[in-house]
């Protein structure tokens, strides 16, 4: 998996986490919304790239809970599984997932359902959110649930098209109008707003 | 010391939607304004149709001074205060959150203003909740159509009309009490999902009809119609079509030349002079500290803000915080109940992508007192809405029905099948207002300022959690009479939290004893301060706030101008 998301483009230098920790993570998502069958998932997406970028900006409180629960895990697929998480299996990552998810998994800092929930929470937007902020690769997310893109205006003749199940994706982000202020540049300042502004 | 700035006639504490409004008739008066508001002026070009940004990050609301004052909040007085949320869905900016509501602007139903009366008249006064301290309002509804009809078509509200002048049209709401006209603009399109669940509704004998709205279904004062995009929650209009006080009433009284907006001003509190009269504001802008003299004050904070600023503004004259000699401020609070909603599965595509929320269809004859309480165990009822909105990342959080766990292959199969298939009704329900429901200052949180923020004591009763379970039986009677192949309902709420629809604090009625304000909204205490917003309402009815808190504040505003000079005629 991480392969593929390598494949997709150039290396691009990580932001908040280290080289083994965006291993672990890309794993991760890779398995909450799996390639298959249906299509891309969150490592196509990208969810894993928009992580590491948030965890520079908006999502930075959110930052050490990242590097204690992604050590956790893996030291946890290790003694309960043999393996650390990344040479598991699909069917083991994923039965290592669910004791994360219902807080059967030990050794975290907290309860392991909280860091599951905050990394499903995060894959969503990383993979269904504005490809502005690096996740939804190539509208991966958006082709997936059949969201035709953002429009500035919707005439009665589109939402008719809409319901005939005919209006194409324009595979548009918000800043691909010109019109608009990226982010919130315009409060950071005492926003701690996205330090992408 | 502060810099004393040069004296102005009425000084108004917040430009969103009570003191945007208020602002314009003062000014065509001829009264002079200084409209003092904690947020700055935004733009179209800061709303971007950015989900992230706006629905899951908070921006640009979370930038603002409400953001670091957002209450603590505990269901009861033995209870330990939940974990503050960081994001407060209310924004400081001029037009404040008007910029991005839903823009849903009802009028309240006539048995609101008169819960008591009306409830003891048809069912005996045993049927009064007990604990309850709802009162009737100081007026009936006919006094407040006058002014519901002024922000109707001042500031452009779409819709259809039910009954103008006793005459019923079936396309509106024939519950609606009698309006002199109809609305400026036709109603919001409607999508085909909508005109199968308003099919339905016919079906089961309901009502259906559109919902009003401020926004703009066709060009209004030189302003562009809507455009669909599916980014009005929580977002604000990239083309003017959403009727904020921003691009309404607020640059007509700025053309008056007669108001001034002061943007980045903190309000911190209110001077009181020797002889108990308010007389003038402190505030803030960059850690300077300026006095602001005015011949009269008008708060017109939202509820929180509104509570706080009084229960701060301590003096000689009011010990316990301005207006508050009966102890009245922070009581008979309530807030809508906004859970217990209902969520349906459909077996086909709604085509919600594009929309807005207030784009729907309602049915009121659950709501109030439209139908009959004999045999029920409650007063009160609900508006059930549908509405079409939709964006990426809410429709991959919805729930799977039991049908699919929460990730995984299963899950990515479901979603691609479903993410445009559920709807989640939302029912607008009656709260009343009880004894042990309250604000008053947190005695250990405070603001960045060392201000304490305010402190939340309410929980839903047993009349609000009743109300609820009925009106999510009849929403799940629509939604399947619509085919719909599973149905959710949310739990029906235990501690109110906190609310974007808060009411009560700052109670108006004829009885100093248990209201803060008059039925002018002037303070029973100090008569040349006034509260403006939801925190001067009694009741709630079963619709949103904003429409009600307009008209409140235009009433307030032309007494005022009416009155000059006996309010203004300070005896200092």
């Amino acid at each position: 998996m991480a392969r593929a998301f390598q494949a997709s483009g150039a290396p691009e230098a990580l932001e908040s986490l280290s080289a083994h920790e965006m291993e672990v993570l890309d794993a991760i998502v890779g398995r909450l919304i799996p390639t298959d069958a249906n299509g891309p998932g969150a490592v196509e997406a990208g969810a894993a790239r928009y992580i590491d970028r948030a965890l520079a900006g908006a999502l930075s409180p959110t930052r050490e809970a990242y590097r204690s629960g992604l050590a956790a895990l893996d030291r946890y697929a290790q003694s309960s599984r043999g393996k650390t998480f990344k040479e598991l299996s699909p069917t083991d990552q994923d039965s290592v997932l669910i004791d994360v998810e219902t807080g059967a998994a030990t050794g975290f800092t907290g309860s392991s359902a909280a860091f599951f929930a905050m990394v499903l929470n995060h894959t969503h937007q990383g993979t269904f959110g504005d490809p502005y902020y690096g996740g939804n690769r190539d509208f991966a997310g958006w082709d997936l649930i059949g969201y035709p893109g953002v429009r500035t205006m919707v005439s009665p003749t589109d939402q008719r098209t809409l319901e005939a199940h005919q209006l194409k994706s324009n595979h548009k982000s918000a800043y691909d109008y010109g019109t608009f202020t990226k982010s919130s540049a315009r409060l950071s300042a005492d926003a701690g707003g996205d330090r992408q502004a | 010391m502060a810099n004393r700035l040069k004296d102005t006639d009425v000084v108004i504490v917040g430009l969103g939607a009570a003191g945007g409004v208020a602002a314009l008739p003062l000014a065509q008066a001829g009264i002079e304004v200084v409209g003092l508001e904690a947020g700055t002026w935004l733009t179209r070009k800061d709303f971007a149709p950015d989900e992230l940004r706006n629905n899951v990050r908070g921006w640009p609301q979370s930038v603002q001074k409400a953001n670091q004052e957002i209450p603590t909040s505990r269901p009861n007085a033995s209870s330990p205060s939940a974990p503050r949320g960081t994001v407060h869905p209310m924004q400081n900016s001029v037009g404040g959150t008007t910029l991005h509501y839903w823009g849903q602007s009802w009028r309240l139903n006539p048995w609101d203003f008169k819960v008591v009366s009306e409830t003891t008249r048809r069912y005996g006064a045993s049927r009064i909740p007990k604990g309850s301290t709802v009162e009737d309002w100081p007026f009936d509804y006919d006094e407040l159509e006058a002014y519901y009809d002024k922000v109707e078509y001042g500031v452009g509200v779409s819709g259809q009309a039910g009954n103008v002048d006793g005459r019923i049209d079936p396309r509106g709401n024939p519950f609606e009490a009698p309006r002199r006209r109809g609305y400026p603009m036709p109603p919001l399109r409607w999508t085909e999902f909508i005109e199968k669940m308003a099919g339905s509704a016919k079906s089961l004998g309901f009502h259906p009809f559109p919902g009003p709205a401020a926004v703009n279904s066709r060009s209004y004062q030189n302003r562009s119609p809507c455009m669909y995009h599916g980014f009005c929650n929580r977002g604000g209009c990239h083309v003017d079509a959403k009727n904020s006080t921003m691009v309404t009433t607020i640059p007509r009284a700025q053309a008056t030349g007669r108001l001034k907006v002061v943007t980045r001003a903190h309000v911190t509190t209110i001077e009181v002079d020797a002889n108990g009269q308010v007389a003038g504001v402190n505030y803030l802008t960059d850690g300077v500290e300026y006095f602001q003299p005015a011949k009269v004050v008008l708060v017109a904070g939202y509820t929180y803000e509104n509570v706080r600023l009084l229960l701060l503004s301590k003096s000689k004259a009011f010990p316990n915080g301005l207006s508050n000699n009966h102890g009245q401020v922070g009581r008979h609070y309530f807030s809508h109940n906004m859970l217990a909603g209902v969520s349906a599965l459909f077996p086909s595509n709604t085509s919600s992508w594009y929309g807005l929320p207030a784009q729907g269809v309602a049915v009121d004859d659950w709501a109030d007192d439209n139908f009959d309480h004999s045999g029920l165990d409650f007063i009160g009822g609900g508006n059930l809405w549908v509405y079409s909105d939709r964006r990426p990342i809410g429709a991959a959080g919805m729930s799977t029905f039991g049908r699919a766990p929460a990730w995984g292959s299963a899950w990515k199969a479901f979603i691609k099948e479903n993410a445009d298939r559920s709807n989640t009704a939302y029912i607008q329900k009656t709260t009343l207002p009880y004894e042990d429901n309250y604000i008053d200052l947190d005695p250990v949180v405070k603001d960045p300022l060392g201000f304490p923020v305010c402190r939340v004591t309410a929980e839903f009763k047993e009349n609000e959690r009743r109300v609820s379970l009925f009106t999510q039986g009849k929403m799940e009677q629509w939604y399947r009479e619509a085919g719909a192949v599973a149905i959710q309902r949310a739990p029906v709420g235990g501690a109110m939290g906190i609310s974007t629809h808060a009411y009560g604090g700052t109670r108006m009625g004829d009885n100093p004893a248990t209201n803060v304000v008059d039925r002018w909204g002037l303070s029973h205490e100090a008569p040349n301060l006034g509260v403006l917003g939801a925190s001067t309402m009694g009741t709630s009815g079963a619709h949103n706030p904003t429409l009600t808190v307009q008209a409140l504040a235009w009433r307030t505003a032309e007494h005022l101008a009416k009155n000059w000079n006996r309010i203004s005629n300070r005896r200092s």
